[in-house]
């Protein structure tokens, strides 16, 4: 049954899916990539900007990703009062990594829990004109609901790579996990730096929450399935390179896209897992990653 | 063993709380409160054999539903394979003989992952133990596997009594290692390892083979727990014998507790448990995700050390 | 005189203790009168079954305040203990265990749902339960339950009688089909029902070119239906829990599946909230039901409780037409009720045997169990959607829009075949 149709139909969905995976990550690339924090709670953050999306969405008839991008800024100062905490808790007396592991492990279920609580485990969808339309280049079917959240994870990737890349402040992230001292010197204020990072990438899972709901109903522990995900892409990629997590993500979305189609959806939870067991054992500096 | 006065007290302390578990199943009747001490004497275990690997070790393990559902479907493959001719203890034995493996696995491991990087790997374990379990219908796969409740429960009024006792029984045993490990020239190994492993390996400390003994031993203890959990609960499905929320109470009870010492987890588990038993009966089952999630991160942030640590505190503070 | 003294000390001491006494047991057979009846259940009432949960608990709260209206059971109050179980299995035997020991109740009955009515199973039989059940499939062929009592109608031979209709609709067609495609959720009820739909299609001659499982908790089923069309079926059975059965309606409209048959066993399509959302997109499939608005189908009380539940429905967020559980919840309420009145007591034993033995009437008709608690015949109904609007509710109390097809006795119009143009 390995029909052209099937084949072109399952890389281009993986190729897609794989785009909105960027969109996801690039918080966690950014605060686990850059800034050694492993906040295993981004997914549920993505989570809970589905919920703002739904609400929103169904309440007033905004559109979801209008409502992702006008939630952002809130999104950003929760980012900044979380990240306060982290560094008053923890890195302030230097016991980072395993505490602030297990605090955000905490956090995530607090999260996750909340959401259950007040709005219980229904699935919530959004709905919007575009979304249930289909366009079909030969065989291969082109979802909108796909297309779009991909479009906007494009645009928003690429925004978030540009200014990292180009800004002042940018590649002063950049700079703040590789060298804190040479940071100091050049006059910037790394704990500053640290907390609009991480602002900026909890800013992100606004974007993504909305995206997520976009392509398929949520409910509260969805986010779970993420975790998996987002982890094995920025590993994948390599710690600190975006670029690199950009391909980790394509790659992550197709390969699940295939062993979905073609040994049966039961075992996609183990791709994403299995890839990160094995880059972790193999090559833990990812593709792209700085040794 | 009876080398001091607090071996005589310890000793002593564990017969009298047999005794007195013997005592209770005599006397109360309502089965509920049965079902209550094995989930929180369950939860004991669990923080006890995390605490040898996270609290004297130092490596913090997310995986321990990996092995606490691997020991629940050890007894439910055997079940499904034997029927119920094989008996609870052939089953707790042969979950601890796996998991202790598993745990030997990822002692291994150890020497190529450090730190986050390690714990990472370990929830990537437990989620793909699940993902097997899922896919493996002898066992039940995702729909589930029934476990009829057996006819005989020895002299016991009921089959959840004799549960408990069994849980009690392997309760104090977890707590007899533990102690052994964390008084011994292992323990103090083991809290080299966990300060600065560098420096523990460069003034001569076996450190693979400490890592070893201790991932072997929590792998074990952690299958002993989960081996007699469907007989308790009568159907599993890998959704819950794997549970996100067994990992976060094997880190949670330990660290509000206290890890530096055997009773930390003991007085986490006994504290949490019994407060998440409470709530289940008078409010609802997502309340105790939420009531372990505020205490792990209200106790990491504030008070790192835990129960014990803070009791120390204030006995330094008094002896000034 | 200290003898009359003593005497008349002793008549009075024994006249005060005979009141207290008479009193004593007058107020405890008033208090024992007064004491309710507990019944005790889980039900669905989050999660992906909510959408019947929700009305089957309301139906069930009708039964329990027609029966106090009429002065409870025994002369008891009735009063129902339920806990919401969120469709998810591992909640069940907790719930239970909390009903028994905790609240203390003196009869059960089941959730709603395959799902949810197994894993009670075990601690019901520990306890030697009478376990009235709603609409699970097949549960009791694992069990082999001897008071297990199953208020759906999918018959002695559950999950063969379950889709043999579907199959032997796809026989009578011209040109006759050959080839099937089984998807089915990996949980408890669709693999059943993916079962018998497996056994069904063998007997009748049918090749299964496809016959997958899903996770219960996959949301994309685009993949799915791609697949599935590679193989190239004529019929696909479908057997899907109601958030999965709409993933698949619409996967399908994305896709542009091309078949001559489309449905089978997707819960969900009963539910009016779902109804209404899909719309159009359910036209031509061919899917089970137990009731319709068809004049075949008009069963004693029926339409008066119908008419009862439309009202407390009202404002409640439910199903607001309550065709598809809500005539089965009160139904298998009637059951018990009436059990209990006949054998005058809670005894589960007499229970059981007097509900294997008698044949009772409800609103959904007459209702006889086989010695495996199943239907004594099956009346499992294959119905087609046809020419339905987008959101519109009163479509469907019209006997147009919902065609039953299977069995021929309640048969109401043709089939229109084949599925995709």
């Amino acid at each position: 049954m390995l029909s052209v149709d099937l084949l072109s139909n399952a890389l281009v969905a993986g190729v897609l899916i794989g785009g909105f995976y960027a969109a996801v990550s690039i918080g966690l690339a950014i605060t686990f990539g850059q800034l050694d924090i492993v906040n295993i709670a981004h997914p549920a953050f993505v989570v809970v900007g589905s919920y703002i999306a739904w609400i929103l969405n169904s309440r007033l008839g905004w559109d979801p990703v209008l409502v992702g991008i006008l939630a952002a800024p809130v999104f950003y100062f929760v980012g900044v009062l979380i990240y306060r905490v982290y560094y008053l808790a923890f890195e302030r007396t230097g016991q980072e990594s395993l505490s602030g592991l297990a605090f955000f492990f905490g956090v995530m279920f607090i999260v996750e829990v909340s959401l259950v609580l007040v709005y219980g485990v229904d699935y919530r969808l959004v709905s919007a004109a575009y979304l249930e339309k289909n366009f079909n280049l030969g065989f291969v079917g082109l979802p909108l609901r796909l297309v779009v959240p991909f479009l906007v994870a494009s645009v928003m990737t690429a925004a978030v790579w540009l200014y990292l890349s180009r800004t002042f402040t940018g590649r002063a992230i950049l700079a703040v996990a590789q060298d804190r001292l040479a940071l100091q010197l050049m006059g910037a204020d790394p704990v500053r730096v640290k907390q609009f990072a991480f602002g900026l990438a909890i800013a992100t899972t606004s974007v993504a929450g909305s995206l997520l709901i976009m392509i398929g109903p949520v409910e509260p522990s969805l986010g779970r399935a993420y975790i998996g995900r987002a982890f094995a892409i920025v590993v994948l990629g390599g710690m600190g390179s975006i670029p690199g997590m950009v391909i980790a993500a394509l790659l992550i979305g197709v390969v699940e896209s295939f062993v979905s189609t073609f040994a049966g959806p039961s075992w996609a939870p183990a791709v994403s897992f299995g890839v990160l067991l094995l880059t972790l054992a193999v090559r833990p500096s990812g593709l792209f990653g700085r040794s | 063993m009876f080398r001091n006065r607090a071996d005589f007290i310890f000793w002593g302390a564990l017969a009298a709380v047999l005794l007195a578990g013997l005592a209770f199943t005599r006397i109360i009747t309502n089965e509920y409160y049965y079902t209550a001490a094995y989930a929180i004497l369950q939860a004991t275990v669990m923080a006890l054999a995390w605490n040898i690997l996270g609290g004297f070790t130092g490596y913090v393990n997310f995986g321990s539903a990996g092995f606490f559902g691997i020991g629940a479907y050890t007894s439910i493959a055997l079940g499904k394979a034997f029927g119920q001719t094989l008996g609870l203890p052939v089953m707790i034995a042969a979950a601890a003989l796996i998991c202790g493996l598993i745990g030997l696995s990822l002692g291994y491991l150890t020497l190529r992952l450090k730190g986050v990087y390690f714990s990472i790997a370990t929830l990537a374990m437990a989620i793909v133990f699940e993902t097997l379990m899922n896919n493996w219908s002898y066992a039940g796969g995702a729909r589930g596997a029934y476990i009829l409740t057996p006819d005989s429960h020895l002299w016991f009024n009921s089959y959840i009594q004799m549960l408990f006792m069994l849980m009690l029984l392997l309760t104090l045993g977890s707590i007899t290692v533990s102690r052994a490990l964390n008084a011994s020239r292992l323990g103090r190994g083991l809290a080299a390892i966990r300060d600065d492993e560098v420096a523990a390996e460069c003034a001569g400390v076996p450190t693979l083979k400490l890592k070893l003994i201790s991932a072997t031993l929590m792998g074990a203890m952690m299958g002993v727990a989960g081996a007699p959990y469907p007989y308790f609960v009568t159907f599993v499905d890998p959704a819950s014998a794997f549970s996100l929320f067994v990992a976060v109470n094997a880190i949670a009870m330990p660290m509000i507790g206290g890890t530096a010492h055997w009773i930390g987890p003991v007085i986490g588990a006994l504290l949490v448990g019994t407060v998440q038993q409470v709530i289940t009966v008078t409010v609802s089952s997502e309340l105790n995700v939420l009531f372990v999630g505020i205490m792990l991160v209200v106790f990491i942030s504030l008070a790192p050390q835990g129960i014990v640590g803070l009791v120390q505190k204030v006995r330094a503070r008094r002896a000034r | 005189m200290i003898k009359r003294r003593s005497f008349m000390r002793a008549s009075l001491a024994s006249g005060v203790i005979a009141i207290a006494l008479v009193s004593g047991s007058l107020v405890s057979t008033a208090a024992q009168a007064a004491k309710p009846i507990k019944i005790g259940f889980s039900m669905a009432l989050t999660g992906g079954l909510a959408g019947a949960g929700k009305a089957a608990l309301i139906a069930m709260e009708i039964w329990r305040d027609d029966i106090n209206k009429k002065g409870g059971l025994l002369g008891r109050p009735v009063e129902l203990v339920y806990y919401d179980d969120a469709t998810n299995p591992a909640t069940v035997p907790g719930i239970y265990t909390k009903l028994l020991d905790v609240d203390k109740v003196d009869l059960v009955v089941s959730s709603y749902g395959t799902n949810e009515i197994a894993p009670a199973m075990p601690i019901v039989m520990r306890k030697k339960l009478v376990f009235p059940s709603l609409f699970g499939l097949a549960v009791n062929d694992e069990f082999n339950y001897d008071r297990y009592f199953q208020i759906m109608p999918a018959g002695p031979e559950p999950k063969l009688d379950w889709s043999r209709g579907y199959f032997q609709l796809a026989k009578e067609q011209t040109p006759r089909p050959k080839t099937v495609a089984i998807i089915a959720a990996d949980a408890e009820f669709a693999l059943n029902a993916a079962a018998g739909a497996r056994a069904n299609a063998k007997a009748l001659g049918f090749d299964v070119v496809y016959d997958k499982t899903f996770p219960p908790s996959t949301t994309d089923y685009t993949p799915i239906v791609r697949a599935i069309q590679a193989a190239n079926p004529d019929i696909v059975y479908v057997a899907t829990y109601p958030p999965q059965s709409v993933g698949m309606v619409k996967a399908a409209h994305e896709v542009g599946l091309k078949v001559k048959m489309f449905g089978g066993c997707m819960v969900g399509l009963q539910f009016a909230a779902i109804q209404q959302n899909l719309g159009p997109l359910l036209d031509n499939i061919v899917n089970y039901h137990f009731w319709v608005p068809a004049p075949t189908l008009d069963f004693p009380g029926i339409n008066e409780f119908l008419k009862k539940y439309e009202e407390a429905a009202k404002g409640k967020g439910v199903d607001p037409l309550g065709q598809y559980l809500p005539p089965y919840a009160y139904a298998y309420m009637q059951v018990l009720g009436d059990s209990v009145e006949a054998t005058k007591g809670l005894n589960q034993a007499k229970l059981a045997a007097y509900m294997h033995s008698h044949t009772f009437d409800t609103v959904v008709g007459k209702v006889k169990f086989a010695k495996n608690g199943e239907w004594a015949k099956t009346r499992v109904l294959q119905v087609q959607f046809r020419n339905v609007k987008p959101n519109d509710l009163e479509q469907f109390r019209d006997p147009g829009t919902q065609v039953v097809l299977y069995p021929p006795q309640w048969k109401s119009g043709k089939m229109a075949y084949p599925y995709s143009e």
